[in-house]
This record gives structure tokens, C-alpha cells and sequence, in this order.
């Protein structure tokens, strides 16, 4: 099946983007060696390169390189700021600044100690990393069609947030409008709260304008058609749903609080969870709805989530073999050393960028 | 395919209802036309079709309307989806997704087709509407002529037995009109769907109806195919004033039957119409090389304009051509990359705004945006406070403007016109002697643009420059005395109507086409013939 067809552009399925990038995000938490950390950005970085389109949430993905820059620096200062003298490496004497006796236990300034620095930068870099993974899984997968993946019991609600994305677009083009049009007749004629109003008014009504005219559409091309659901069926699916989510509520709260009796833990957690996605999926099965092309899980996908996942479990691997690798030592310094078999593990990410289908070319942004 | 019986409707609190005792059936593959008043219920009978009156709207509704045998009284608006298509008149408040694939995909979906033959027949919707290449692009980035058959495409791929249009053409040029009514009548001829539009513009849609529905606004309804209805509707396109005037019968419905009648008429008439207009005056605003760009896109390209006092002047050219930007650059609330404008010794953009208004005043084109108080009457208050005016003065601008209209009504409860004239009032109250008007004619039904012809006309005669961005070739044959045609930024011809209206076979209007010869109005022509005829 695959063959011909498998390298013809399309846009893979979202999920196995979003797949990949928490796999390698679970890989870098798992080490704070920054040769690997800086290793598994490249790989995220290549791939969004190799793999994006143009539209506007994949060029965002500057935006999280950006981001991961500055918790990094964050980090270090932070250890140069607020007290950095574990180990005895110092390797920069500032002038501590004394505090009043309340607030012992806090420093500023003072002797800052290579130990403490490196340990700033090191889980900055791993911090960094994650964040930019998901940014990359961003980049890679359209949100809006992440929306469209979801269960057909959430349909409604991914139709409200569709469109209330494209209404804000919509809201910030009227106010400009009306401000424009506020300006013909002349500005300010009294209070600042005058002139609030004459924009927010026109702006609001023009609103509710269209949002009345995009409900009749909407009703009109058979939003919301629920065919005939028996009164029955309604209260099984509601009851399983309470049901259920009862039981997640109960199952958490024992999780967490020690002192509950443990079977009303992790079964009733488990139980509760399989209740509610009986009513889930019998609410879902009652929707008489289609997608249109529908998101498929083919090869490539898989091919995609199973090299995150690989990349999340060499590291799991690894760490139980070589824990040392992983996190270099901050006490002894040394330079950290990186061994073949993390370094494989993490480059296993980067096979998405060669053996997947390159996306659609994107749509043409001119106006007409 | 249609059967209202007996069907009346009143809104709430109203005593006089807006549909009274209509009986009448449309069948299968026929393409009627729907024409009246603005506010005498075309909509309200629109929406009667598929159910949004009254289910949606409130409202109670007698009587019984079927659509292929099912009563709307039996479910709600998305339960006839399958059977009824209904575009609205703003095709963008009416999508839902954001790309026209998935748009023409999100009733098919509603309805739960199978994806094999969504995926056929989107594709056979794209190439039915011609809208092929523009598949992957998003629904904003379209023109208007392309969203409306988009519009028209999303409903199409429901196969409804029954597509009813309201104003789909109101916002278009007249080439894009065309090619949306064109696709209209295709689809009647190819596949037997029953289309219901309303329309302003009778003159555009008629050469290709069955049938025409007159609400003459007192919730009747006259039936019968557009020769019968026209023969003594108070408002009718040029091409049957014309026809009446010259005593023609039948009535020509299309400008080539027309043509074919007009041999004696053209004989009687003189060599050419008398053209002399009034004198125009001095230019109040002079601009040259006007440039505005929004990033990459170049709207208006170094264009030089004078407006002179005592003329108006018409902006013609297609949707997106720069006629917006190079009003609004005009009077300096836009933005202007370069050139210069002078206006009484200053440069308008230079001035704060409350000084640029009283020099230049530009009515937008959604005038409603200048509009934010509860009543008329707040409105002009404010109005005369903000220009700096005698207390009372826009009031008395717009009693002459449009008189009778109460001052404690909310003015988003006016028609179009009324609105219009309330913000060219509110505008006028600032006493500019150069008045720009951005696509004044949307929206109008005939009545209406004849007073805000007569408005500008008089304007115009108390020695005021007057500028209007406009499709309606029948409406600036009417009042301009000079016309511009702008594509892509730039002025592509600049004349006298006369010259410029002819020149074109997109901008002749329908007169035009009949007798040649320069005849733009029927009025020109009535003018002419020798009073006995008359």
C-alpha cells in the first residue's frame, strides 16, 4: 500500500506530531547532559525546518527559540543573583548585599561558584528544551485541524472555539473600522467615556449583527441536526457520564490524600475513567455527523510517533544503565561526556525529517 | 416544489402583518424573482421557505408552507438543510470554517454524507461554480463575487431541491454580478433546482427569471412572469420605463428583445442627446500623485484628481480596485504614502480630524459605523455639538435630506436609506464643500436611490464638490456629470459620463445598449421626444 503514494505531500495527522515532540520533551527531561539537550534541539529544529509550512502558527515557532533563550538566561542569573556558593569552584567574588534579618535564608549576590551556574544553565537548557519540543509540535501540526481530530462527542465544542477563532480576527477588523469611521466625524466630541462608547457600541451591535446572521446560516445548513434521540438513551448516556465523572473526582482525591482507604484509589480512579468513555462514546455514536477527509493514521504516522517514543524510551533505557551520562555531575566538575548510545537514542528523532511526506504546499496568501 | 396557502405573518407587537393571505406555488427548475421595497417583507417570505421565519426570527406565521411535500411546521431550519439552501446577504457573516473546501465540505457533514461522496461532489461543486483554483485559499482573502459562489457552493453540495437567494448580487460589480447569475441560471438549466432570489437590482436578474414575485408592502403579493408583474409596478428597471414610455408590448425583458423594438423609436429621436450640464464651478480639492500602499499591495498608484465645485463625479472600477482607499486618503483619516492634497490652501491629513471634516466629509461605506446614540434625534444633537454647529442644524439637514422621519427612533431601526441620510446629515453638519461618498447605492432599492439622487444633485447645485465610489452604472448615468474608472490603483479612463459610459460595454447601461447613440437615461430620452409622442 504504501510505495508510490507514501512520499506524495499531504499533511500528516496532528496527533503524530504532537506524538513525536512529547516523546523527545520526555527524553530531554530525563537528562540534563547538555550536549544531549543541545543534540535534541537540533534534531526539533531540523525537523520543524525540514517539515513545516508557512502558515502563520508555524512561523510562531521563532517565537519558542526565543523563549527558550530567555529561561535560560533567566536561569543563571537567578543563581548569580539569589545566592550561587555551592561547591568550591567560585569563580566570581560580587559584593553581598546585607539583608535585614527577616529574610534569612535569601542572599544577594555574594560569591558565585561555577557549580551553581552550571547547574542554573543545565536545567535551563533541559526547561528550554522541553518547551521548545512543544513549540515545535506547534509548528508541525495545524491546530485547527488538531480540533477537527477530536471525538465526535466534543464536536459542538470544537465548532464553538472554530468559531470564535475566526470571530476574533473579525471583532479586531470592526474596531478598527469604527475608529477609522469615529475619526470622520471628528474625534472627541466630550468625555473620554463618550468616545469609549462610540467606538464600543457600533463595534458590539456589529457584532451581534453577524453572529445572529452566522447562527441562521448555521442553522439553515443543518447545525445541530440531532435526528431523534430517545428520552432512554439521553438518561443512560447522562447517567454514565455523572457516573463517571464521580468516580474520577473520588479516585483523584484518594490518589493524592494518603490517609484514604486505598481501594478507593487507583480502582475507583480506573472504573470511574471506564464509565465516563462508555458515555462519552454513546454520546458520540448518537451524532449522526461525517468528516470530511478525515485525518487517517497511516504509515507515516506511525513511522513519525514511533521515533518520539523511541527517543523518550532509549533515554528511559539509558538512564537505568548509564545514570552518570545523563546527569553530569555537579559536585566533581568535569567536562560532561557523552556516550554512543543516548546520542543514537536522541537521533532517532530526526527520521520524520527524511522518511515522511512533505505538507501541502500552503495557500496562497494574496488577496484577491 | 413550493406551496405557501394561505399564509400570513406578524411580528410581535406589530398590528399591520407583513405577509397577508398569500397563496401561490412554485414548481420544479423555475427561477423566480423576488422584487419590492426594502422593509415589504421580501426577506420575511424568503425565510419562510426553510423555516427561519418563524422558527429563528419569533414571529407568528398562519397558514402553511410545504417545500416538496414537508411542512416547515414540522421541525426546525436545519431539519429542511437537505431540501432548502438559503444564502444570506453577506456571505462572510455566513461561513463557518475558514477555507472554501472545508466550507463547501460543513453541510455535508451536518447532514452525515459518507466521505467517498463528499469528496465527489465537492469537486463537482468547485467545477460546477468555476471556483476550481481557489480551493485551498482562505474564505476571507476572497473577492466578493468569489465568496458569493462560495456561498452559493455550500449550500449547493446538500443538493437542495430549492436554493433561495437574498440580494445575492447587491455588493457586486457588474461583471461579478454576472458570472454569479449566470452561474444561477446554469444551475436551473443543468440541474432542475428551483431558485428564489430577491433582488434590488431587478434589472440584473430579470433577463434570466421565469417568474417574478411583486411585494408591493402591503403584504400581498403580485405573481406572474416579469412581463405581467412589470406592466404596472411603480418601480421598474430602465429597460421597461423605457419600454412603457415608447408604448412597446410586449414589454422587452432583455436588452436584445428591446433592440429589436427600438428601430422607430431611434428613428425619432434626434441625432444626440443634449449633454450641456450645469457649469461646474472651481476645483475645491486638488490632489496629485496620491499613493497608498498596506504593505506589499499597492491600492492607489499616483493618481491625480481635482474635484470641482457644482459636479459630482463617479468612481467606477471593480471590487478592490482603490476607490475606497483613494476616498479615504482624500479626506486624511487614511493612510497616504505619498502624493499631495490641497484643500483650501491645507493639506487635510495634516489638520486634527475635527478640522479635516469640515473641509472634506466622506460617508463610509458602512455608514452605520458613525452611529452610536439610541435616537435620531441624540444623534444629530451630538452631531451638532462635535461640528460645532447651531443647535439644530443637522436636524434641519436631514428633514431636508429625508423628511418624516421621527426623532425618537433608534436609528438601526431605519432603512437603509433613512440611514443614510441621517449620517450624510450628521456629516454635512460640519459643513465640508467637498462630500465623498463610499458606495452609497449598496443596499437601495429604487425609491431610495432616486431621493439620494435628488440629495446629491442638490448638494451638488449649492456649489459643493461631490464624489461617489459606485457600481451602479444606472444610478451614476442618472446624477454624474464626469466618471472615473480606476483598476489597480490607477485611473484607467476620466470623462464625461456620457463619453465614459458608452465607451464600455461593462459600464453602458441598459438604455445605453438599446438605443446607442450616447441615450443614457430614460428620462434623456422622454426629454427628447417631441411632446406629442408623449
Amino acid at each position: 500500500m504504501a510505495g508510490a503514494t507514501y512520499f506524495l505531500p499531504r499533511d500528516l495527522h496532528p496527533g503524530a506530531w504532537w506524538l513525536w515532540a512529547l516523546g523527545l520533551a520526555v527524553g530531554a527531561s530525563r537528562t540534563t547532559n547538555p550536549w544531549l539537550l543541545l543534540t535534541i534541539l537540533a534534531v526539533a529544529c531540523y525537523v520543524v525546518v525540514a517539515r513545516r509550512t508557512d502558515a502563520p502558527w508555524a512561523m510562531a515557532f521563532r517565537m519558542y527559540l526565543y523563549l527558550g533563550a530567555l529561561i535560560v538566561t533567566f536561569r543563571v542569573l537567578f543563581r548569580i543573583i539569589f545566592g550561587g556558593a555551592e561547591g568550591s569552584t567560585i569563580i566570581l567574588r560580587l559584593p553581598e548585599i546585607p539583608l535585614p534579618a527577616w529574610a534569612a535564608g535569601i542572599r544577594l549576590l555574594g560569591d558565585v561558584s561555577a557549580e551553581s551556574v552550571l547547574g542554573g544553565l543545565y536545567d535551563g537548557l533541559r526547561l528550554a528544551t522541553m518547551v521548545i519540543c512543544l513549540g515545535a509540535a506547534n509548528a508541525l501540526a495545524n491546530p485547527k485541524r488538531l480540533l477537527k481530530a477530536m471525538p465526535s462527542a466534543l464536536y459542538e465544542v470544537g465548532t464553538a472555539v472554530i468559531v470564535a477563532m475566526s470571530v476574533f480576527p473579525q471583532l479586531a477588523e470592526s474596531v478598527v473600522r469604527v475608529r477609522q469611521a469615529r475619526k470622520l466625524r471628528g474625534g472627541h466630541g466630550g468625555k473620554r467615556f463618550h468616545a469609549l462608547r462610540a467606538v464600543v457600541i457600533p463595534v458590539l451591535a456589529d457584532a451581534l449583527d453577524r453572529s445572529l446572521r452566522l447562527a441562521a446560516s448555521m442553522d439553515s445548513r443543518g447545525y445541530g441536526r440531532a435526528g431523534v434521540v430517545a428520552a432512554r438513551t439521553r438518561l443512560v448516556t447522562g447517567t454514565l457520564m455523572i457516573v463517571g465523572l464521580i468516580g474520577v473526582c473520588v479516585g483523584v482525591y484518594a490518589t493524592l490524600d494518603g490517609s484514604t482507604p486505598r481501594y478507593l484509589a487507583a480502582p475507583v480512579l480506573f472504573s470511574g475513567v471506564v464509565v465516563a468513555l462508555i458515555g462519552f462514546r454513546t454520546a458520540g455514536a448518537r451524532v449522526k455527523r461525517s468528516r470530511y477527509r478525515p485525518e487517517r493514521w497511516q504509515l507515516a504516522e506511525v513511522v513519525v510517533a514511533a521515533s518520539g517514543i523511541g527517543v523518550a524510551v532509549a533515554m528511559f533505557a539509558t538512564s537505568s544503565v548509564d545514570p552518570t551520562n545523563l546527569n553530569p555531575s555537579l559536585v566533581t566538575l568535569s567536562w560532561p561526556m557523552l556516550s554512543w548510545l543516548p546520542l543514537g537514542g536522541v537521533l532517532l528523532g530526526l527520521v520524520p525529517a527524511f522518511l515522511t511526506p512533505l505538507p501541502q504546499p500552503e495557500l496562497e496568501r494574496v488577496p484577491a | 416544489m413550493i406551496d405557501l396557502d394561505g399564509v400570513s405573518f406578524w411580528y410581535h407587537g406589530q398590528p399591520e402583518p407583513v405577509l397577508f393571505d398569500i397563496t401561490l406555488s412554485i414548481g420544479e427548475s423555475e427561477l423566480v424573482l423576488l422584487a419590492g421595497q426594502t422593509g415589504a417583507g421580501k426577506s420575511t417570505l424568503l425565510g419562510t421557505i426553510n423555516g427561519l421565519v418563524p422558527h429563528f426570527t419569533g414571529g407568528h406565521l398562519e397558514g402553511s408552507v410545504s417545500v416538496a411535500g414537508v411542512s416547515t411546521r414540522s421541525g426546525p431550519p436545519r431539519e429542511f438543510a437537505h431540501l432548502v439552501g438559503m444564502v444570506g446577504q453577506d456571505p462572510l457573516a455566513g461561513f463557518v470554517t475558514d477555507t472554501v473546501e472545508e466550507e463547501l465540505a460543513y453541510g455535508m457533514e451536518q447532514l452525515g454524507v459518507a466521505p467517498p461522496v463528499m469528496r465527489r461532489r465537492v469537486e463537482e461543486t468547485l467545477d460546477l461554480l468555476g471556483i476550481a483554483e481557489l480551493r485551498r485559499r482562505a474564505l476571507r482573502t476572497l473577492s466578493g463575487g468569489q465568496q458569493q459562489r462560495v456561498a452559493i457552493g455550500s449550500v449547493l453540495t446538500m443538493h437542495p431541491r430549492v436554493l433561495v437567494l437574498d440580494e445575492p448580487t447587491s455588493a457586486l460589480d457588474p461583471t461579478a454580478a454576472e458570472d454569479v447569475l449566470a452561474t444561477l441560471a446554469r444551475l436551473v438549466h443543468d440541474l432542475g433546482t428551483t431558485v428564489v432570489l430577491a433582488e434590488h437590482r431587478m434589472e440584473r436578474v430579470i433577463p434570466f427569471a421565469d417568474r417574478m414575485l411583486y411585494v408591493p408592502g402591503d403584504g400581498s403579493v403580485r405573481d406572474g412572469t416579469p412581463a405581467e408583474v412589470l406592466r404596472e409596478t411603480p418601480v421598474a428597471p430602465p429597460i421597461v420605463e423605457l419600454g412603457r414610455l415608447a408604448g412597446w408590448d410586449p414589454l422587452p425583458m432583455t436588452v436584445r428583445d428591446a433592440r429589436k423594438q427600438a428601430g422607430p423609436l431611434r428613428s425619432r429621436l434626434p441625432e444626440k442627446p443634449d449633454h450641456t450640464s450645469a457649469v461646474v464651478g472651481e476645483p475645491l480639492l486638488s490632489s496629485s500623485g496620491v499613493v497608498v500602499r498596506y504593505g506589499q499591495t499597492v491600492a492607489v498608484r499616483g493618481v491625480d484628481l481635482d474635484l470641482r465645485a457644482r459636479e459630482i463625479l463617479a468612481i467606477m472600477g471593480r471590487n478592490g480596485s482603490g476607490k475606497s482607499s483613494l476616498l479615504w486618503a482624500l479626506q486624511g483619516s487614511g493612510p497616504r504614502q505619498g502624493g499631495t492634497v490641497q484643500v483650501d490652501g491645507a493639506d487635510p491629513k495634516a489638520l486634527p480630524s475635527a478640522r479635516a471634516r469640515k473641509l472634506v466629509g466622506l460617508v463610509p461605506q458602512t455608514a452605520s459605523d458613525l452611529l452610536y446614540l439610541e435616537t435620531v434625534a441624540d444623534e444629530c444633537a451630538a452631531a451638532d455639538l462635535e461640528a460645532g454647529a447651531e443647535p439644530g442644524s443637522c436636524e434641519a439637514l436631514l428633514a431636508r435630506l429625508a423628511p418624516g422621519i421621527a426623532a425618537d427612533r433608534h436609528p438601526r431601526d431605519l432603512s437603509e436609506g433613512q440611514r443614510l441620510a441621517l449620517v450624510l446629515a450628521v456629516q454635512l453638519s460640519a459643513a465640508p464643500r467637498v462630500m465623498l461618498l463610499d458606495e452609497p447605492t449598496r443596499g437601495l432599492d429604487y425609491t431610495a436611490k432616486a431621493s439620494l439622487a435628488r440629495i446629491v444633485t442638490s448638494l451638488a447645485a449649492e456649489g459643493r464638490a461631490v464624489t461617489i465610489a459606485t457600481h451602479d452604472v444606472e444610478f451614476v448615468a442618472t446624477v454624474a456629470q464626469r466618471v472615473i474608472v480606476m483598476a489597480e490603483g490607477e485611473i484607467v479612463s476620466d470623462g464625461p459620463t456620457a463619453e465614459v459610459l458608452t465607451g464600455s460595454p461593462a459600464f453602458a447601461t441598459q438604455v445605453a445598449k438599446i438605443l446607442g447613440g450616447g441615450w443614457l437615461t430614460v428620462s434623456e430620452v422622454a426629454a427628447a421626444l417631441p411632446r406629442v409622442l408623449r
